[in-house]
């Protein structure tokens, strides 16, 4: 249990940071994916380990994933996300190799 | 009104028109009853609204033997019409609407509750807890299961039944069955679905918070390892069913093209999300299965399973290889070599930890004092059934070979294996079981045996000569062959077996009605000398609050243990303290009626029934969130009603 | 499931209970299942996304400042939604509520402009009928949106609970809760804005 949460600032950092680090991650992808002359695979890749970063930053920064149930927490989202590639890339290859 | 009425009660069938007349007698029956014996009440407060884990769990097993009923009614009416050629019992339209309902109730009606009754019934006790995590949520899972279930079961006297197959796929589920009957599949599957991703919840956190002291993970009952990981799977496989269900349903009644065959849709992404979740679930319906065999063998055999560590293992592996294997339900769909052969490859690769299971389920009963009661013959006729359902499934898995035995009775015989010796034996062995926990008496063993063989004798020679006709090139979900197919013979063997079972079932519903007529009622709640918690209670049938006192856990077999160490928690001047309890809820019961409505305005396209109980499936939940901090208080058993229930001759004395 | 017995007083008041770590915990589980639904929708549409016969092509109508609009209220309204939580540990219920109407406000507006969006694709051709393309684009979206609507709806009748009661930790665990729903669509925009408009219009 990571409850410690006892002085809370009035600023609360981590929120901050990751609200930036957010912001910038966005434009970024849109910078990568529009303006920059890169082969779509390549774009693809990038932008979406940029989308996966923010989505760590909505789990660990604004969301306390550590709290609680700390590692099964985390464990249920990691295990979450291996399911939505099999699902998504799975679904993917299949659908594009049936002729 | 009257003329749709009109229109969609079935009629002109003479074997639906007899149903129809039955169900009516029967429902009038059954009000009749309750209201002569002023019973209604006693419905409500005592079942209906009870969140109880033990009792939701009897209401679920209840629900699955009627289920199991109607879908092996089916399974005869089928084999009567295939035992001699060109017969003219079924109509060729009937008997696809009747393998379908057989399919889809069997798995999802059937083996799915009477496993999710099991677990509720016996989960919470082994681990020690209260009840379940979610109290209120479990009662709604159990009752829009069964609006579910009533909702698809009613497709067949009114409107006609869906005619798709189980695995319902399009096109011809959406351009080639006009009418409401595959609309009641997905509306009946999506709202029982509901029910069954809560459960999941529910589980993996009562295993996981609500263990008593002293039970690590590696103390855990195998049945509650089984659990837990079939709660991950459902956590994770059902989300992909509700969205499968919702596009075609989107697709039949509001134009959009996911799977239809014009403007970009592809009918072949719903048998791939079909299967995506598909797969998963038949090790949903099996895992636990292996959990009820593993508790039985260790109990009968007295012994402490063997190799409990591998056989933990081996569970996750299956749990993570069940969700890459799809694609082995349609090599012949046309997928490139390299994908085939990938999933071949994993399919295979799942033999490894089932094959572990069989070896410590081997290991448990080598040099072990076997005691041949029903519940361990079912388990023990399980072994040798179940791997030839294995092997086969092997021989399915090799892509190339996949060619030959695809879509006809080898593969029937393959999933019948599978599925009857593994989850119907695991069914029966563990109502057999778990019996004295439920209602404070063991079934007769005697008439149990005669069930027992009736059932797995017929069984063998219902599904063995399938095996030989696949061979033969019978192809499976045809109504009828011709005499020069060669294949009477088999057939004729492969029905007789059929109503062999048929009577297995019926000795098992008479043993019910003996057992409970003339049976001794237990006077412990140690029936069998039991290993696990669960036989810790202090009478047959656990008080409502499950333990006065939380027991403090050892080593795995906390009970055996706690036996052999004289360290059994004593009943006398002990002392004891309030015990908080769940209040029961009435909202789940409405809410999961406005899900039954809402499911059937959508079926017959209904818009402001759909729309009505939609907003009154809203203002459940709210008021669910307005007055939950009420519901949470519970209430409090008190000490002298404790000490009643704990020791009730005490003050006789 | 009563009050824990001595529990620390600087434990957040949505921990305090043993109700509120079992729903807390089971909320996590229940987020496992959405992504799944979230993921079979995107397979959904990456299996379609060729099927855009007989309607207008997506990079054809999509609007980069629109859609970074959406992306910033929605990120804007996760971020002051962890704020109200900041607040809620700090017992403000004042300054709680103040980051929660924010939160709401940007979520309306992320609303108003999805249904316009809506509406302007219809008007442009491209309708839930149209073709499959289109019928898992607004599936994708559509569910999102739904998911906003009913996050909404959720807060404002939690916040209409603290109003009437005040925090205690029921409430709070309602709050607490409420806020990992919320956070959680922004999760799930993150990729909706990557795979259907970013690579929509690179496409």
């Amino acid at each position: 249990m990571s409850n410690n949460t006892s002085n809370h600032s009035r600023i609360p950092w981590t929120q901050v940071i990751g609200f930036v680090l957010s912001i910038a991650l966005t434009f970024l992808a849109v910078w990568f994916g529009l303006y920059m002359d890169l082969a779509y695979k390549l774009i693809v890749a990038i932008v979406f380990v940029l989308a996966l970063l923010q989505a760590a930053i909505q789990l660990f920064m604004f969301m306390h994933v550590t709290e609680g149930e700390g590692k099964w927490q985390v464990g249920k989202m990691l295990s979450a996300g291996f399911i939505a590639i099999v699902i998504v890339a799975g679904s993917v290859w299949v659908m594009n190799s049936m002729h | 009104m009257f003329d749709f009425i009109k229109d969609n009660l079935i009629l002109n069938d003479p074997l639906i028109l007899g149903a129809n007349i039955s169900i009516v007698f029967t429902v009038i029956g059954i009000v009749a009853t309750l209201t002569y014996f002023k019973k209604w009440k006693w419905l409500w407060n005592d079942w209906i609204t009870s969140v109880d884990h033990k009792k939701i769990g009897i209401m679920y097993i209840l629900a699955a033997l009627i289920m199991l009923f109607r879908g092996g009614v089916d399974a005869l009416l089928m084999r009567a019409q295939l035992t001699v050629p060109n017969n003219e019992f079924l109509t060729s339209h009937h008997y696809n609407e009747i393998f379908t309902t057989h399919g889809t109730i069997m798995i999802l009606f059937m083996a799915m509750p009477f496993l999710l009754g099991l677990m509720n019934v016996v989960v919470p006790l082994q681990i020690g807890a209260r009840d379940v995590a979610f109290p209120y949520l479990n009662n709604l899972s159990f009752w829009s299961f069964m609006f579910g279930a009533i909702l698809f079961n009613m497709s067949f006297v009114f409107g006609g039944s869906p005619d798709a197959g189980w695995t319902n796929y399009a096109p011809l589920a959406i351009e080639g069955s006009p009418g409401p009957g595959i609309n009641y599949y997905l509306l009946g599957l999506q709202i029982s679905g509901i029910g069954t991703l809560l459960t999941g919840i529910n589980f993996v956190v009562t295993i996981i918070k609500m263990r008593a002291p002293g039970i690590t993970l590696l103390r855990m009952p195998m049945f509650t390892w089984t659990t837990l990981i079939t709660a991950f799977i459902i956590v994770f496989a059902f989300p992909i069913l509700t969205v499968t269900l919702a596009l075609m349903t989107f697709d039949r009644l509001f134009g959009t093209h996911f799977f239809t065959l014009t403007d970009g849709g592809n009918p072949m992404l719903w048998s791939n999300l079909f299967w995506l979740w598909g797969h998963p679930e038949v090790y949903i319906v099996i895992l636990p299965a292996f959990g009820i065999f593993s508790e039985i063998i260790a109990t009968f055999a007295r012994k402490t399973l063997f190799g409990y560590k591998s056989m933990i293992i081996s569970l996750a592996a299956i749990s993570l290889l069940s969700f890459v294997v799809w694609v082995h339900h349609f090599f012949t769909m046309g997928g490139s070599a390299a994908l085939n052969s990938v999933f071949s490859i994993t399919t295979m690769a799942i033999a490894i930890p089932t094959g572990i299971k069989i070896f410590n389920w081997l290991g448990t009963l080598y040099k072990g004092r076997i005691e041949f009661t029903v519940a361990m013959m079912w388990s023990v006729a399980f072994i040798p059934t179940f791997l030839i359902g294995g092997v086969t499934g092997v021989m399915l898995g090799m892509a190339a070979a996949d060619f030959q035995y695809h879509n006809n009775y080898f593969l029937v015989a393959h999933f019948h294996y599978t599925l009857i010796a593994g989850v119907v034996f695991a069914c029966f062995a563990g109502l057999v079981y778990w019996y004295p926990k439920m209602f404070g008496l063991k079934m007769n063993e005697r008439i149990g045996k005669w069930a027992f063989w009736f059932f797995s004798i017929g069984f063998n020679v219902c599904f063995l000569p399938q095996f030989v006709l696949g061979f033969a090139g019978m192809p499976r979900r045809v109504y009828t062959y011709g005499p020069e197919d060669g294949w009477t013979a088999l057939n004729v063997i492969s029905s007789v077996g059929a109503f062999g079972m048929g009577v297995g079932f019926m000795i098992i519903v008479y043993n019910v009605y003996y057992s409970y007529r003339y049976g001794k009622r237990e006077e412990t709640g140690d029936a069998w000398d039991g290993r696990t918690l669960e036989w810790a209670t202090s009478s047959a049938i656990p008080p409502h609050y499950n333990f006065a006192h939380v027991p403090e856990v050892k080593s795995v077999d906390a009970f055996y243990y706690m036996k052999q160490e004289g360290e059994v928690p004593s009943r006398e001047n002990v002392e004891y303290k309030p015990i908080h309890m769940p209040s029961n809820a009435g909202t789940p019961f409405i809410m999961s009626g406005f899900f039954f409505v809402a499911g059937f305005g959508l079926v017959f396209e209904l818009w402001w029934m759909a729309i009505l109980a939609l907003i009154g499936i809203f203002g459940c939940m709210a008021f669910r969130s307005l007055s939950s901090h009420k519901q949470d208080e519970g209430y409090y058993v008190s000490v002298e009603e404790i000490e009643k229930t704990e020791n009730p001759n005490k003050r006789e004395a | 499931m009563a009050h824990s017995t001595n529990v620390d007083p600087n434990t957040p008041l949505e921990y305090q209970t043993d109700i509120g770590k079992l729903n807390i915990f089971g909320f996590w589980i229940f987020l496992g299942a959405e992504v799944a639904l979230f993921a079979t929708i995107f397979a959904t549409y990456f299996a379609l996304e060729g099927g855009t016969v007989g309607g207008p092509l997506p990079g054809e109508l999509f609007d980069l400042k629109n859609t970074i609009i959406m992306t910033l209220l929605l990120l804007i309204s996760s971020f002051t939604s962890g704020l109200s939580i900041n607040e809620l540990r700090r017992r403000n219920v004042k300054g709680m509520m103040v980051w929660l109407i924010i939160t709401l406000l940007f979520g309306a507006g992320f609303l108003y402009m999805e249904i316009s969006e809506f509406l302007h694709l219809i008007h442009e051709g491209a309708a839930i009928g149209t073709n499959a393309y289109w019928s898992s684009f607004y599936l994708l979206t559509g569910t999102h949106g739904l998911h906003v609507t009913l996050g909404i709806l959720w807060i404002i009748l939690v916040m209409f609970q603290v109003k009437k009661r005040g925090l205690n930790p029921d409430t709070a665990k309602k709050l607490f809760v409420s806020s990992l729903y919320w956070h959680f669509l922004d999760f799930v925009w993150i990729f909706v804005f990557t795979s259907v408009y970013l690579l929509g219009m690179v496409g």
